[in-house]
């Protein structure tokens, strides 16, 4: 067999794909189901570009066989808004300009929601440690630690 | 076009924080970069690179390759169109010969560097394609290879290419040096005469990367009737497209050329490497091919900033007058000819006015892959040896680094080092508001010291075409054509909001194909706000008068009688006639019976451009025990001219002084013993993360340019120039030895630290 | 490339025996996916042990713990009992890449990367920690320390998997502390480190120690001249110093893109010193 059936849940949704037995979840992300919000920027996990979440966990896609996604519940920068409803998250990169070029965008964000889910009252240091694995080469992260902040702060009196 | 006379204007929607048109899609993953978008019936393309750091290629045997089932299409650079002579590109930053664009796209007789591209395949899957690479017998002569700038300069090195030394280079030198510049004024040994302490010293700083977090990716399609089109991540797609057409022996016309969302570039993305293949690849198999390159590729096969070797001497007198100021420039472009070293030696001085100064450049051949524009190319390193001369002569006389740069700092009408002289300039007043700034003045604790650095970059406009369309409900449609890198369409959307006195959100910009709109140079230079900016405000001013005429015909009067004012066409004065004023918004809606569609166009060469200073200020605290510093603040002080999108202004202050940091701490090029790059991928070329800094903060001055209308200069580049020099200064403050090397790696100062015990 | 998911180690064992051509265990993932990448290795079998019972159990033993071979870093870092017993494991362990790598990397997997300079590893030896081995033949235990013989190679023979990691009980009044080495604060391999544990005696003075070097000798290094240096001592100034300096004598680093032969002998000393420092402080706090 040259390809591998793989039933998995996106965003809430469930699919179903087949991929080669080498093929990371980041390929298959992008190239089988059009999801191109992950993007690959080292495909060595030392970029954060392609994070999703993996059963909850944050992880690089790229360092995660698309077979191993089999049964599990899978969470993209595609699912962040409920539908025209931007996340907080999303709100405030735009509205204090945490993104210049934009291609880091969606691993920090998918990273920075994962922080909030477990830590909704972050400091900038324990920000900027969990972003460690996210590399922005464009606005040497200063507004992306405070857009984290104001949308931390916006959910918690949410 | 000059400064507006009305230089008291007060700006309605300039200098606001609206959010950025292209956000919502950046944020929600939809924005289409270089590599998110396929094509029926798509290739995947792969590209064979050289082991070797310098070999002459005997022979290519494709024939293995080929016939592997599921490969469609080999090329080597016999594949290219013959090129009838030779001619240079010019892309503001960097000119280079098409013959060695197209060299270094592929090989030709010699592999260059370690990851000179030798040959591509175009395959139905991956891995076939990777199987296919495999199956290509290239027939190495392995020679002898020189990485290092200086051993490159010795007349008994590796030559690696010969004959291409331009005619001011004397003779007797390597073939290797090809390139040689010398600027300055006065006499300096009088100057020197005149000092009361003299500082020589020589510095070294390592080769580094953009390091944008997307690789180059490009997607071509040619027709058997001979068109083309590509999509590809690029700062500029004329450029590509112009280059892309002579090596195909193509008419530009023919291909259009489409411009993603680009991941970054920082000049890095003003060149092509993977386009002209892809588009070969294509021609030959008849189907759509895509390259997109792995982060191995990209460190290894794309254009890095040089590396240099600088010898600086200045003279000063005990009050602190800098009396003389000489600094030899040694910068190696790669393996093809570069001009960068000219920059270098043209900006080393720019920040004092001198009485006696010159400079030295000289370009070496090594075998490194060529370099590309970073961020105000070449002056980041003349820049760091001279501050840091001038912040050890100011120790040694123990005066105050800052008052030392005011007593001596260009202001208008100082004679440049590099010639022209200059008008209205913002370096004093930088320099006063680092003064005045609570971190100059801060106590600092055990252990920590304090830098500081000027620097400067000049800013270009050049060629560039808006076309602006008035639409019937109101709205207006802007067509630029240069890639938005970090928010330039917001900028853009906001100069011809002020402009129509329209609100920004009734403006929408959008990035022209290389079919739909005039030439644009390459996103570089500074050059988008300034000089897009300037062609918007002249196709607002061109539209403005088509709309005051429309006016004038409503109201049956001179066209000369009615202006435009607060978003409306008004009659000019009593005399001219009584009529209610007419709106944008009015007008436009009964275009269609008043003469047709209203639109305003521009095209033009932007001259005018105003030089940017800035000055940062950064403390450092450096671990005694194991070398390591932490950068504990950093603040960042420029002239920005009139800044257009404030938020934008600070990112490209705090973006440009991260990279600068991480210049001066951790990033290298590091090449082995076999001359093969060792630290080709994130983990071992070390960008900073969010956990190694601080907040960068910032402070925009506006000293209008009087170039542009609304007093706009370029802001993106200078803030790379003085992290280097304010990093080292803080660091040799810090342990009481003076660091002469780039980039201060931790085993390099806890050596330092270790001698000075 | 087969890739297959076996739902007993037995199973998994007898794959990869039977297996004529080149084989990787996947846990996390982490180094397996950045080699196959980076085209290092083209194995033509993948066993994912992440389906087999227990492989991410952590479940008491003995006054210690079994952390199963595909526990990630998340996963360990959250559990509170290992924590409070083995701190300096756990940092050791959570060190390693960025929060998305320790998503999935596994301390199993760091041991059988065979990298001298794996964070997870010592700790691991500093705390004698003990694998669980299943082979094609059954299963056996062995002591961490022995399982790296070389870089990128182990003691582990053909159709070998480590099935879990045991962290020992450990006496009242023990600590144990992990520091290395990297030029930035994340995201970087190890240029130097130190692992200590240690237990304090009723009197105060350290009644036993350990002391583990890692990515400054072919292997990590369990250094006995260093560890004795603490013995009887309530460490102070003079005694860190003849720590540091058994330590640095015991490296054997080479020259490298991450660090030079008398940059990591000397911060090694240097991290040793401060590792011992924290596990003396923790071994204080848990009488």
């Amino acid at each position: 067999m040259k390809t591998i059936q793989v039933a998995t849940t996106i965003n809430g949704d469930s699919a179903e794909f087949v991929c080669g037995h080498d093929e990371t979840l980041l390929d298959a992300l992008r190239n089988r189901l059009g999801l191109t919000g992950a993007k690959e920027g080292c495909g060595t996990g030392d970029c954060g570009a392609c994070s999703v979440r993996l059963d909850d966990r944050l992880v690089c896609s790229c360092l995660v066989l698309a077979a191993e996604a089999e049964g599990a519940r899978i969470d993209t920068i595609e699912g962040l808004a409920q539908g025209e409803t931007l996340h907080p998250l999303q709100q405030s990169f735009i509205d204090l300009a945490a993104l210049q070029c934009g291609i880091c965008t969606p691993g920090i964000l998918v990273a920075a929601k994962a922080l909030l889910d477990r830590n909704p009252e972050p400091t900038d240091t324990e920000i900027r440690y969990w972003l460690a694995g996210n590399l922005c080469r464009c606005t040497g992260y200063d507004k992306i630690v405070r857009a984290v902040q104001d949308a931390a702060a916006k959910m918690r009196s949410a | 076009m000059a400064l507006d006379s009305s230089s008291k204007r007060v700006f309605k929607v300039v200098g606001t924080r609206p959010p950025r048109p292209d956000g919502v899609d950046k944020v929600t993953g939809r924005a289409l970069y270089g590599a998110d978008v396929s094509a029926p019936g798509m290739l995947v393309g792969r590209i064979l690179r050289s082991p070797h750091a310098h070999a002459r290629i005997r022979a290519i045997d494709t024939t293995a390759a080929e016939a592997l089932p599921g490969v469609k299409a080999v090329v080597t650079a016999r594949d290219f169109a013959r090129l009838e002579g030779d001619k240079i590109i010019d892309m503001g930053e960097d000119r280079t010969s098409l013959r060695d664009v197209r060299d270094n796209c592929l090989a030709r007789d010699k592999a260059l560097y370690d990851g000179h591209a030798v040959a591509a395949v175009a395959a139905l899957t991956p891995e076939i394609a990777r199987a296919a690479l495999k199956l290509i017998a290239v027939d190495y002569e392995i020679l002898p290879h020189v990485i290092d700038v200086d051993a490159a300069m010795r007349p008994d090195a590796p030559v690696v290419l010969a004959g291409r030394a331009h005619e001011n280079v004397p003779g007797g030198m390597s073939p290797n040096v090809t390139n040689h510049s010398e600027f300055g004024h006065g006499d300096l040994e009088a100057g020197f005469a005149q000092a009361d302490r003299i500082v020589e010293r020589s510095f070294t700083t390592a080769a580094t990367h953009q390091g944008y977090i997307e690789p180059h990716a490009c997607l071509a399609s040619v027709t058997g009737d001979g068109r083309a089109d590509l999509w590809c991540c690029t700062q500029g797609q004329y450029n590509v497209r112009d280059i892309c057409a002579d090596l195909m022996g193509m008419q530009a016309s023919q291909l259009r050329v489409t411009a993603s969302e680009i991941g970054g570039g920082f000049g890095g993305k003003t060149v092509v490497f993977i386009e002209p293949v892809a588009l070969l690849l294509a021609r030959k198999s008849g189907r759509p091919v895509k390259i997109v390159m792995s982060r191995e590729e990209v460190f290894r096969a794309t254009g890095p900033t040089v590396s240099a070797s600088i010898d600086v001497r200045i003279g000063m007198a005990r009050d602190g007058r800098i009396t003389a100021g000489e600094a030899v420039l040694r910068y190696s472009g790669g393996a093809f000819p570069c001009e960068t070293v000219d920059m270098g030696a043209q900006a080393a001085f720019a920040c004092y006015d001198l009485r006696a100064v010159r400079t030295l450049g000289w370009n070496v051949l090594t075998n490194r892959p060529k370099e590309a524009a970073y961020r105000a190319p070449g002056a980041p390193q003349a820049i760091y040896a001279v501050e840091s001369v001038v912040d050890e002569l100011c120790q040694g006389f123990g005066l105050d680094p800052l008052e030392v740069r005011l007593k001596n700092a260009a202001r208008k009408g100082t004679k440049s080092s590099y010639g022209p002289t200059f008008e209205a300039i913002g370096l004093e007043a930088t320099l006063e508001a680092a003064k005045a700034h609570p971190h100059y003045s801060a106590p600092l604790g055990p252990g920590q010291g304090r830098g500081l650095s000027a620097g400067f970059w000049f800013n270009f406009g050049g060629n560039t075409s808006v076309s602006l369309s008035v639409n019937t409900d109101g709205t207006v449609g802007i067509t630029e054509g240069n890639p938005d890198i970090g928010g330039s369409r917001a900028s853009i959307s906001l100069m011809a909001a002020e402009e129509l006195g329209i609100p920004y959100e009734r403006v929408r910009t959008a990035i022209a194909d290389t079919s739909s709109l005039g030439h644009n140079d390459v996103t570089d230079g500074s050059r988008v706000t300034f000089a897009v900016g300037l062609a918007t405000i002249k196709a607002a001013r061109d539209a403005k008068q088509k709309m005051c005429a429309r006016a004038a015909r409503i109201w049956g009067i001179d066209e000369e009688a009615v202006l435009w004012e607060d978003g409306a066409a008004k009659p000019s004065g009593p005399n001219a006639g009584d009529f209610p004023p007419m709106t944008l918004a009015e007008i436009a809606a009964v275009s269609f019976k008043t003469g047709g569609p209203i639109a305003g166009h521009n095209e033009a060469h932007a001259d005018g451009a105003g030089v940017s200073f800035g000055v940062h200020i950064c403390d450092v605290e450096v671990d005694r025990e194991t070398g390591a510093t932490k950068v504990l603040r950093y603040t960042v002080i420029q002239d920005a001219g009139k800044a257009v999108h404030p938020d934008y202004v600070e990112g490209q202050m705090q973006g440009g002084a991260v990279q600068g940091i991480g210049w001066a701490l951790n990033e290298e090029y590091i090449y082995g013993e076999d001359g093969r790059l060792q630290n080709a991928g994130f983990l071992d070329y070390r960008v900073p993360v969010a956990s190694d800094l601080p907040n960068i903060d910032t402070v925009i001055l506006e000293i209008p340019n009087p170039g542009h209308p609304y007093g706009v200069r370029g802001v993106g580049e200078t803030p790379i120039v003085p992290p280097l020099a304010a990093l080292s200064n803080a660091v040799s403050r810090a342990i009481g030895q003076r660091m002469t090397r780039l980039p201060m790696s931790p085993p390099r100062v806890l050596e330092a630290i270790n001698a000075g015990r | 490339m087969r890739y297959v998911r076996p739902e007993t180690a037995e199973e998994a064992a007898d794959l990869l025996g039977r297996e004529e051509g080149v084989s990787r265990i996947l846990a996390g993932g982490t180094d397996v996916l950045v080699q196959l990448k980076s085209g290092l290795v083209e194995p033509d079998l993948i066993v994912d042990i992440k389906r087999i019972a227990g492989m991410r159990d952590i479940t008491p033993e003995d006054g210690g713990f079994r952390i199963g071979a595909a526990v990630s870093g998340a996963m360990l870092g959250e559990h509170a009992g290992v924590k409070a017993l083995w701190p300096g494991v756990v940092e050791g362990f959570e060190l390693i890449g960025s929060t998305q790598v320790q998503g999935r990397a596994t301390m199993a997997g760091n041991l059988c990367n065979g990298s001298p300079a794996g964070d997870a590893v010592p700790s691991l030896v500093a705390a004698a920690a003990v694998a669980r081995i299943q082979g094609p033949g059954g299963t056996r235990d062995c002591p961490v320390a022995e399982i790296p013989v070389g870089p990128g190679r182990t003691a582990l023979g053909k159709g070998e998997i480590i099935t879990s990691i045991l962290l020992p009980a450990r006496p009242a009044r023990s600590g144990d502390a992990y520091l290395r080495f990297i030029p930035r604060t994340e995201m970087d391999i190890a240029v130097a480190s130190a692992a200590v544990s240690l237990t304090l005696g009723a009197d105060g003075r350290v009644a036993a120690a350990r002391v583990a070097l890692g990515a400054v000798a072919p292997t990590v290094r369990l250094v006995d001249a260093a560890a004795e240096c603490l013995l009887g001592t309530g460490l102070e100034e003079d005694a860190l110093a003849a720590l540091a300096a058994a330590c640095s004598a015991a490296c054997r680093p080479i020259d490298d893109k991450r660090g030079t032969i008398a940059f990591r002998s000397q911060v090694a000393g240097v991290l040793a010193r401060r590792a011992a420092a924290i596990a003396h402080q923790r071994a204080g706090r848990t009488s």
